[in-house]
Formats: structure tokens, C-alpha cells, sequence
């Protein structure tokens, strides 16, 4: 155990969730104003199709798979008890991560290459690019060499990460494991630090609840019982000062 | 019965001259920032034309607004399934190009730029690039029917008339246009309210104003596809939705919205309707032949007692109601059925509702004789060649309308999904008030013949009068009742969001700055 290690995967991933949970939430409350997902479709549609459907719907499944490996780390190791069965999840982690990483080089080029996106695009922009790009890379290179990271990570890493949480950390797993696989560790802690400061927060306001509410929504400003009571001051008549 | 109040309006056609001063009024107070420059909440098409964006009118192409299937409505492009599967990239939204690149010119170079050989010029620059572009678009590209080949002729509404009927529009002798100011309707079936993922558009309930919270817009865009006015803007720079709030600043104030109090033809009225909300959905889903009557059944009677007793109950104010009884809006849609809902086969039951222009379709052209004419006239006086004379004699007593030169079947296309006698109705009450008003103020018309012209409409002399009074002589308080809002009974309306200028219209004091 070194310092840096206790500082990658100790102090790091306090620091990252912490700020990642005062950050979401002040922004949401604060600042909801800046919260959107900051879509240039209406700049350029074409080359976004090829972009963002293969970069979203990847992202999501390769999310999905982590949270499902952290989450319900015994379940996925029995899943993958039977090899068949571990190599058709492999190979559809896999699939997810070539259409994220596909769908974000796409972005990236469209994002660089077209005027009027440029137009729109912060620093902040190609900074979380840069990261996600390190991210995916990074990730698709761990799942080609060092298999079976689906069974290794329920095993592994997930009691690391579940150790950060009940705040008993045990980094043994991690000084033991290959840098590529650190250096992803550390990646995903940089990208939970920078959330709460870049366009990522419009993941957490994915509407789901569309699917719940009535498709008109009637808002009243004034208080409806007062208005007509005799105690109201307001006469029939239109006010004449302005 | 479920009565809300609703602020409605009224645009008269045939007053309307074009002159897009409503257009500037809005667009100097609410549109003039980074990312809304090629917005106009307001603006005024010449038709027949493409409008704007460019043919806006085919839905074929930008899917807006509701379509009615197996008896009830679904959204066309948008709604919960097709929305939330189309959110990472919305098939059917327009980009900028459908709208127009907005520009400006490089102003300093006349200044700065050093001796020459030539003139020195101010090229166009992109508002959004900052590079020189060559202009391919504008607002009002096609106004008075310039560019006829792109863009008249590539109206949607041709799409039901035969190439001949369309071919004779523009035939020089017979061509007409007239102009069609739009803003955002405040429709009773709002499609970019139901089409919304984050629920951030919502009708106001006192006044009926449909707004977007800028708080909550989390631009999914989905709104500018549902709406099938495309009168929901995506604001590019900040990544929010914007679109016409109705002035509600200053309609709480009782004043009327900028665009109206500017109108130069007074041709605008706007009014309180009260309407029940229960009947919206069965409203809206009626057949396409029953649209527009379904559209006036929603609209309630503002005098009957069980109606105001309903809206008492829901919480409208004393002073709505009154507005309600006084509405000159209520009077030419309701009363007098002069005006009509535009493309009511959207089915979102828009609250803007149009005069139709008399005008274009009124005269005729015919041969006339030039040579006696000339013989009048002085020798050195200019003499037209042609023969054509822009005629309005008919002996038959509808004639006009019926050999209008402007078919009626594009009128129809236009206000009433296609029903030519229903678009011919107001037309003959427009006609039969100016046989009345000849007959009183010429007296070259027989009362007989006026007074019968009237019955046959369905019109009394007492309406003639109203109708006559509202549309020419009325004052700035007959064309706008509106009832000033309680701000003792909502403390937030005292926040007044014109004040700091930049903002973005609505969502308090705080400057409307792009997140990262």
C-alpha cells in the first residue's frame, strides 16, 4: 500500500461522491435553469443520427451491465457458471461497448468538423468527450485481454466498491489488479467528480415519469378559494393604472 | 361540467396590410438574444405561400399535432412511446435551415477598411458562426408573393386543388394574396404540452396561457415537433424551448400583448371565453367534418347561470367572468360565427381564430372599355393599354363570393379542413354587413335587399350594427377586455421578468445563461 494508491482509490472516490452528491443536488435546486441535455440537433440532425442513437443505447447497456456486476454481484456469477451463457454476456457487454465507443467517435468528429457546432461547444464540452473517449477505450481494451472481466469484477471489484460505500475501505483487490484496470477505476471516479459541472446531469433528469402524468398540465397561480370570497378586494372592474 | 377561462383572440383578415409591426414589436422585446434571432413568435405570411418555417403546413413532413385513429387522437410525431424512443435523435424536427440562418452584416468594415480602388462593402456574417455566409433565407423570404416559383407555388394547401385551379392563382390578371399573421395559439388541446417528457409546458388556468418553465425544459425537443404551428422554438444557444407567452406580463396588468397594441390595422381582439375542459378530449376527436362546430360546442354561453356557477366552483374570478360576458371574441366566433380556427384539423382546438379575407375573393376581373375612358381624360395623361378592370358589380346577389377569383377552396383548406359552405358562411355575413352599411351610408342599395341579404345569413339588423361597430369604429377597450390578474392572491406575479433585459421572458429576474 502506497500513497498514491490510498489516494486513487480511497480519497479519490470520497471526494468524487461527495462532491457528485452536494454537486446534482445544488444544481438541480439552484441552478435548474442550466440543466438540459444541450441538444444541437437543431444545428445538425444527419451525422447526430449515426452519433447519438449508437452512443446512447451503448452507453446504456454498458451502464447497465456495471450496475448490474455491483448491484447483484452472487447473481451474475451464477449466470456465468454455465460458459455459454458467460460468453453470450460477454459478447453483449462487448457489442454495447464498440456501438458506445462508435457512436461517440462519431460525435466527436461532428462535434470538431461542423462550424455551427463548434458554435455551441464549451471547453467543458471536449474535456468530458476526452474522458468518456479514455473511459471507453480503456474499457473496450480491459474486456479484450482480460477475460472474464464480468465474473472477475462481481468478484473483485464489487465488494471494493460496496467497502467504499459502508465507509471500510478495502483496496487489497485493487493494488492486486492490472493498471489498465486502475487506470478505468480512476476514470470512472473523475467522470462521478465532474457530473455535477458538466451537460452528464442531464442524465438524471431522464423523464420517465412522462410515462406516468396526463398529457395536459393545468397550473393555477392564484389561490382558487380566496378569489371569489367576499373579504377579496378586487371589484368588477378593470384597474386603470397603467 | 368543468368550466376554465381561456384568453382568446380574434384576427381580422381583411384589415390585415402586412406591415409586420407586430412582428418587430415582439421581436424587440422578447426574441432579441444569443440563440432566439431567428424566432419570431409573431410573425406575418403572405399566402398563398410557403410560410415559416418553409411549409410549415405539411405534415407529412414535420408530423405536428394530433391525428385521430380508432375513434380517439394520438400524437403524430411525438407522445409517451414515440417521445421517450425517439429522444437521442427526433426523426421528424426541423433544423435550423427549415427556418433561416439568422445574420447580420459586418457594419465596421465601411469605417475601417482602408483606401481603396473600389467601394468597400458589409458582407453577411452567420449569428451563429460569426463567418460570412451567402444569405439563402430570410423572415419574410417570400412576402407579397415574391419568389412565386419556390415558394407560392409550393404551397401545401394546393394539395387537395386540381394543378389547373392552382395554375389559374397565379395567372396575372387573377392573382390575390392576402396576409395571415401568426402567434401561438394557446390551443385547448395543446400538442407541445402533451408532447413534452420533462411536463415543463403547462396551461396557466386563470388565463389559459400555455408556457414553457424554463426551470424545467430539459431540451428533448419533442415540442417542436408536436406543435403543427411550429410555434415552439428550440433556442440553439441556451438549449431550452421557447415560444410566445401570450405577453402574460402584461396581460396580468390588464394591458394587451405587444404585437396587438401595435397592430397598425387594429385588425386584433382579444377576450376571455370560458370553455369545459370535460369535453376537450371528445372535442377534438371528432370526425373532420364536425371540427369546427365541435370546436365552437367547447365554448360555453358566458351569461347562462349553470355556467357561471361552474366557473364560480373551479375558482375564476368575479372579474373574469365579466370579461367572459363583454369578450368581443366570443362575439365573432360564437354569436356571430365570423371567425374560424386555423387548420382545426390538427385537432388541438386552437384559441386564435380568423376573420376570413373578403378582399381577395370579392372582385372579379373583367374586359372593360378603355376607350371611353380615354376620352376623358387629358392628352398627356398616362393611358393603360390593358383592358382589365378590377370589378365588383354583380347582379346576383352572392356572385362574388361564388365566382370569387380566389378559390374557395384554398380559404377552405386553410380554416376549415377542406369544408367549402362552412368557410362560405362568414364570407356572406362580411358580404351582407357591407350591402347594409351601403344601403345606410350610400343609399344606393334598396333596405329591402340589404335587410334580406342579412336574414338569408342569419344575421339581424341589430348584428349588422354590433358587427359594423366592432370591426371599424371599436375602441382599444372593446377590442381588449382583459381582466387584470389578483396579485394580492399570488405574491410571484409580482416578479415582472420584462425588467432585466436579456432575459429570457419568463422564470423570474435571474438572467437566462447557457449551462454547461
Amino acid at each position: 500500500m502506497s500513497m498514491i494508491h490510498n489516494f486513487l482509490f480511497i480519497a479519490l472516490p470520497y471526494v468524487a461522491l461527495i462532491v457528485f452528491l452536494i454537486g446534482t443536488v445544488y444544481r438541480y435546486v439552484c441552478a435548474s435553469y442550466s440543466v438540459s441535455s444541450m441538444s444541437s440537433q437543431f444545428l445538425e440532425s444527419k451525422k447526430l443520427y449515426w452519433g447519438s442513437v449508437p452512443f446512447h443505447i451503448g452507453m446504456m447497456g454498458v451502464f447497465f451491465l456495471h450496475l448490474g456486476a455491483f448491484l447483484i454481484p452472487k447473481a451474475v456469477l451464477a449466470w456465468n457458471g454455465e460458459p455459454l451463457r458467460l460468453i453470450a454476456l460477454e459478447i453483449t457487454g462487448f457489442v454495447f461497448a464498440l456501438s458506445f465507443l462508435f457512436g461517440l467517435i462519431v460525435l466527436f468528429i461532428r462535434r470538431v468538423a461542423t462550424p455551427r457546432i463548434r458554435a455551441v461547444t464549451t471547453w467543458v464540452d471536449i474535456a468530458v468527450e476526452l474522458l468518456i473517449l479514455y473511459q471507453v477505450v480503456l474499457g473496450c481494451i480491459i474486456a479484450a485481454n482480460y477475460r472474464w472481466g464480468s465474473s472477475w469484477f462481481a468478484s473483485d471489484l464489487s465488494p471494493y466498491l460496496w467497502s467504499i460505500l459502508k465507509l471500510d475501505p478495502h483496496i487489497d483487490a485493487v493494488i492486486a489488479m492490472p493498471h489498465v484496470v486502475q487506470a478505468h477505476i480512476v476514470g470512472a471516479f473523475l467522470l462521478i467528480l465532474v457530473f455535477p459541472f458538466t451537460r452528464l446531469m442531464h442524465m438524471l433528469v431522464a423523464p420517465f415519469h412522462y410515462l406516468l402524468r396526463p398529457y395536459q398540465q393545468v397550473i393555477w397561480n392564484w389561490d382558487r378559494k380566496t378569489i371569489n370570497s367576499a373579504e377579496s378586494k378586487w371589484s368588477q372592474h378593470r384597474p386603470r393604472n397603467n | 361540467m368543468d368550466i376554465r377561462a381561456q384568453v382568446s383572440m380574434v384576427f381580422h383578415l381583411d384589415k390585415c396590410i402586412g406591415c409586420h409591426t407586430c412582428s418587430i414589436a415582439c421581436k424587440n422585446i422578447w426574441t432579441d438574444r444569443k440563440g432566439a434571432e431567428y424566432m419570431w413568435w409573431n410573425n406575418v405570411e403572405t399566402k398563398p405561400g410557403t410560410g415559416y418555417p418553409t411549409k410549415w403546413e405539411d405534415q407529412e413532413v414535420y408530423k405536428g399535432g394530433w391525428e385521430r385513429k380508432n375513434g380517439t387522437i394520438e400524437l403524430r410525431g411525438a407522445g409517451k412511446s414515440k417521445g421517450l424512443l425517439n429522444i437521442f435523435h427526433n426523426p421528424h424536427m426541423p433544423t435550423i435551415d427549415d427556418y433561416y440562418e439568422p445574420f447580420t452584416f459586418k457594419y465596421l468594415d465601411l469605417i475601417e477598411s482602408p483606401e481603396k480602388g473600389v467601394q468597400p462593402t458589409a458582407r453577411p456574417v452567420s449569428l451563429i458562426t460569426g463567418k460570412p455566409i451567402d444569405i439563402k433565407m430570410g423572415p419574410n423570404w417570400d412576402d407579397d408573393l415574391s419568389g412565386t416559383p419556390d415558394f407560392a407555388r409550393k404551397d401545401p394547401n394546393f394539395k387537395n386543388m386540381t394543378t389547373a385551379e392552382a395554375e389559374a392563382m397565379f395567372q396575372l390578371e387573377k392573382m390575390a394574396l392576402y396576409y395571415l399573421p401568426r402567434i401561438c395559439n394557446h390551443c385547448l388541446n395543446p400538442a407541445c404540452a402533451a408532447s413534452c417528457p420533462s411536463g415543463a409546458i403547462y396551461k396557466r388556468g386563470e388565463d389559459g396561457i400555455v408556457l414553457i418553465n424554463q426551470d424545467v425544459c430539459r431540451a428533448w425537443r419533442m415540442c417542436v415537433t408536436a406543435c403543427p404551428y411550429k410555434k415552439s422554438y428550440y433556442n440553439w444557444n441556451n438549449g431550452k424551448s421557447e415560444k410566445c407567452i401570450l405577453c402574460y406580463p402584461r396581460i396580468e396588468a390588464g394591458l394587451a400583448p405587444a404585437c396587438m397594441h401595435s397592430c397598425v390595422g387594429r385588425i386584433r381582439y382579444l377576450g376571455v371565453i370560458l370553455y369545459d375542459a370535460e369535453k376537450i378530449l371528445e372535442m377534438a376527436s371528432a370526425p373532420e367534418h364536425d371540427l369546427v362546430e365541435a370546436q365552437l360546442n367547447i365554448l360555453c354561453d358566458p351569461e347562462d347561470p349553470e355556467v357561471i356557477a361552474s366557473a364560480k366552483a373551479n375558482g375564476i374570478a368575479d372579474s373574469t367572468i365579466k370579461a367572459a360576458q363583454d369578450s368581443p371574441t366570443y362575439k365573432f366566433v360564437k354569436l356571430w360565427n365570423l371567425a374560424l380556427p386555423l387548420h382545426p384539423e390538427y385537432r388541438t382546438l386552437p384559441m386564435l381564430f380568423y376573420v376570413p379575407p373578403l378582399l381577395p375573393v370579392m372582385a372579379s376581373v373583367t374586359q372593360g372599355k378603355n376607350e371611353d375612358q380615354k376620352k376623358k381624360l387629358h392628352e398627356v395623361s398616362k393611358v393603360w393599354d390593358d383592358k382589365w378592370l378590377y370589378d365588383t358589380s354583380t347582379e346576383d346577389i352572392w356572385g362574388t363570393i361564388d365566382e370569387a377569383r380566389f378559390p374557395l377552396k384554398y380559404l377552405a383548406s386553410l380554416f376549415t379542413s377542406g369544408d367549402e359552405d362552412l368557410v362560405k358562411g362568414p364570407l356572406k355575413k362580411l358580404m351582407a354587413v357591407r350591402m347594409y352599411r351601403r344601403y345606410k351610408t350610400v343609399g344606393d342599395l334598396s333596405k329591402v335587399r340589404a335587410v334580406e341579404a342579412l336574414n338569408e345569413t342569419g344575421l339581424t339588423e341589430e348584428d349588422a350594427d354590433s358587427i359594423y361597430y366592432l370591426t371599424t369604429l371599436a375602441k382599444f377597450d372593446d377590442r381588449f377586455v382583459i381582466p387584470a390578474s389578483h396579485r394580492e392572491q399570488a405574491l410571484d406575479m409580482l416578479d415582472f421578468p420584462g425588467d432585466e433585459k436579456g432575459g429570457a421572458g419568463f422564470g423570474g429576474s435571474k438572467p437566462a445563461v447557457r449551462g454547461l
